[in-house]
């Protein structure tokens, strides 16, 4: 396997993006990263897109085509892939793109992610997010993903001690880091007070304990790390990736304060790259929900398990802790078009180890990390990258 | 400028009242979150015996009351609503012959979701420069619908006003009046569909407030005029936050909004809002107040007009009919199942 670098980016904003289409959100991200990245359009040899339900929001398939088309790229007749791994199908569509360029098969390749979640009504909008989870034992009695990681966080506050407090400094702290991204759907800070007198969504989780229905599009260029520094004086290497899948449904897994999917991606990852979790300078993580981000800063290692409450209360994680964790405001403060998450926390680590990112840049990054879940945990993709 | 302005004015807001707690209360739903959260404490209910014909009708009777016109001077009635009694068949004949306006006059009814009043204001006003009739009766009014369950259920509620439009004696000139118009499919009732369907957040920003700050805009551009010239402003109100809320985006403060905002008491009487609103306004207005109405419908668009109270108000017998502030005082609560059995909301064989 050859390295692979990501030498170009492309963020759109994030939010209810209401006088902008599917088609025009994804060709933003593509064309941003395309000059970003300063390759021509005949360079680029395929194109991995990552949308979760573009059918059901959009009434929209065959979206690989559909984006090369409206990207430009229809006349150069080079492969389009739509990759789908539900909340997880932008960090697959990452890992896709790396392994064509990694096997030799493709030398630059553009990533992109895409959702529009704001064209159906906020039911529908659950609705469709629940197909990520298991109809036939969970949907079809009626539970959705806010109720599935409710019983997540109830269970850990069980286990561990972990209290509404905790999971509130999580979005405290997301929302103060959204507030300096210019490109968040959420720009602004809240309490702990505002998110425990938030409307109750499921118990323990209040409105302000979810990330929020959002559009939004993202794409990357990979390359060839050998030719990389031919585009860029800040190539950054990708030096793991890692993947791994659990039950679909939640009942299945011998402990639900564990997302086991998140521990064997992340052994993958840290083998391939050869580091510690210690060796982490700056995380995104799949902060759903805020219990989404307790579990994953313990399953990634990052502290022991049941801690990540106290380790959130004792600022640890925030941008200046001792391992900041969503820099870009997380899935609760940037948004959460789900095809294009897990592409857009490639872009921020990126941004971090370029050091590119302004107000919320963490001072001598060097190696971060990114990990993205798909449903409750029954995927899960870990990439770490590093500044070459 | 023509000498067009309101030569009356009447309003009607049913007595009943169901508390959005209550309502809450009936689905389960937290009811301090929901009162908090949409500004409404209670809303209108109209009863069996209520529709958009009798509140038309009522409104018109009491603008009549304030003024020596002779119904027979008025030329046409243009009825603005979403809940006409029928279909097929016009509230404005009914309302005509009620108050002895027939047969000479002109009819139709309107509607553009919450702001068919507005508008029906604005072709009285033209038919009125346009010498085609002396006096014109334009009527906002509703029974609006919501389905049971729905956030639309602690907002729909009933109420209307009318406005007599001419030259001659205005109690208030409207100086100007300006439309903003878009396709914007915020909120919709398909034909031969009971309730009305909406598209959640995106009534919100796109078009509630796109089109009134737009459309208000507009107007205070073409005129010259800044916030700070008016001393009333009213502004369409489908729940208790968004006027208050557009209001501070246009730069009024809530003392101009407070004496037009009715939303909080009477709940959203769709295209008898911004009408009650003015006719609040008037209720208690001095000769030179200045005002600001903007109007919104879904569908979209919004109706901004710029309004100067005359001295003709001091010698309008306003106490002739009853006031807006004593309609919302004269009340009586029912609850969720009587609520239920005057909206047919229930279902036998």
């Amino acid at each position: 396997m050859r390295d692979v670098a990501v030498i170009g980016l492309g963020i759109t904003k994030f939010g209810e993006l209401w006088d902008k289409s599917f088609r025009q959100l994804i060709a933003e991200a593509g064309s941003k990263a395309i000059l970003d990245a300063g390759i021509s359009g005949k360079e680029i040899d395929a194109l991995y897109v990552g949308s979760m339900s573009a059918g059901r929001f959009i009434g929209q398939e065959h979206v690989g085509a559909l984006v090369a088309d409206c990207a430009g790229f229809s006349h150069t007749h080079i492969p389009a892939v739509r990759v789908e791994s539900a909340c997880a199908s932008g960090g697959l569509a990452i890992r896709q793109g790396f392994l064509t360029v990694a096997s030799g098969m493709n030398d630059i390749v553009v990533v992109g992610g895409v959702e529009k979640m704001t064209d159906v009504v906020g039911s529908e909008a659950t609705n469709t997010l629940a197909t990520a989870a298991d109809q036939e034992w969970e949907a079809f009695f009626g539970a959705t993903f806010p109720g599935l990681y409710a019983m997540i966080a109830t269970r850990h506050m069980y286990e561990y001690g972990t209290t509404r407090e905790h999971l509130a400094q999580v979005a405290v702290k997301n929302h103060a880091n959204g507030a300096l991204n210019p490109n968040a759907q959420f720009q602004r800070e809240i309490s702990i007070e505002n998110v425990l007198n938030a409307i109750m969504v499921s118990y323990p989780l209040s409105i302000l304990d979810c990330s929020p229905v959002s559009d939004g599009a993202t794409a990357v260029i990979l390359c060839a790390a050998d030719k990389a520094k031919k585009y860029t004086d800040k190539p950054v290497k990708i030096i793991g990736s890692g993947q791994a899948s659990d039950t679909l449904a939640l009942h299945g897994r011998k402990d639900i304060c564990t997302l086991e999917a998140t521990v064997h991606a992340a052994k993958t990852a840290y083998k391939q790259a050869n580091i510690q979790p210690k060796d982490i300078d700056v995380a995104e993580v799949h902060d759903c929900f805020t219990i989404a981000e307790i579990l994953a800063i313990e399953d990634l290692g990052f502290v022991k398990k049941g801690e990540g409450g106290k380790a959130i209360d004792k600022k640890i994680t925030t941008l200046d802790g001792e391992i900041p964790v969503n820099t870009s405001g997380g899935l609760k403060a940037k948004g959460h078009p789900v095809g294009a998450t897990g592409v857009a926390q490639v872009a921020e680590i990126v941004l971090q180890l370029r050091g590119e990112a302004d107000k919320r840049q963490v001072d001598g990054a060097k190696i971060g990390l990114t990990h993205n879940i798909g449903g409750s945990g029954a995927s899960c993709i870990i990439h770490i990258l590093e500044a070459m | 400028m023509s000498n067009v302005g309101i030569v009356s004015y009447g309003a009607n807001i049913p007595r009943y009242r169901i508390k959005s707690s209550d309502i809450a209360i009936a689905w389960r739903k937290d009811p301090e979150s929901i009162v908090n959260g949409l500004g409404i404490i209670e809303k209108s209910v109209p009863s069996l015996d209520q529709d958009v014909a009798t509140i038309s009708v009522e409104a018109a009777r009491a603008s009549l009351s304030r003024c020596d016109i002779d119904p027979q001077n008025i030329g046409a009635i243009y009825v603005g609503s979403e809940s006409h009694p029928y279909a097929v068949k016009p509230t404005g004949t009914i309302v005509g012959e009620a108050i002895g306006a027939t047969p000479n006059l002109m009819v139709a009814d309107y509607e553009f979701a919450c702001k068919a009043g507005t508008a029906a204001i604005q072709t009285c006003m033209a038919l009125v420069i346009s010498k085609m009739i002396k006096y014109g009766l334009a009527i906002g009014a509703d029974t609006s619908q919501a389905a049971p369950g729905d956030a639309l259920e602690y907002a729909a509620s009933a109420g209307g006003a009318g406005f007599i439009i001419g030259e001659k004696n205005t109690i208030a000139s409207i100086n100007d009046t300006c439309s903003f118009t878009t396709d914007t499919p915020d909120f919709w009732r398909r034909e031969g569909r009971k309730y009305p369907a909406h598209g959640g957040r995106f009534t919100g920003e796109p078009a509630y407030f796109k089109h009134i700050t737009s459309c208000a805009k507009n107007l205070m551009e073409r005129l010259d005029t800044k916030p700070d010239d008016y001393d009333y402003a009213i502004f369409h109100q489908p729940n208790g936050k968004f006027p208050v809320t557009v209001a501070k985006m246009l730069g009024f403060s809530y003392e101009q909004v407070k004496q037009g905002l009715l939303c909080p008491v009477i709940g959203n009487t769709y295209s008898g809002a911004s009408m009650l609103g003015l006719a609040s306004v008037l209720d208690v207005a001095k000769p030179g107040d200045r005002i600001f109405l903007t109007s919104y419908g879904s569908g979209a668009g919004s109706d901004s007009f710029d309004i100067t109270v005359t001295n003709q108000i001091e010698k309008m017998p306003r106490d002739r009919a009853p006031s807006v502030a004593k309609m919302i005082e004269d009340k009586e609560y029912i609850d969720y199942a009587t609520y239920a059995k005057f909206r047919d909301l229930l279902y036998w064989e």
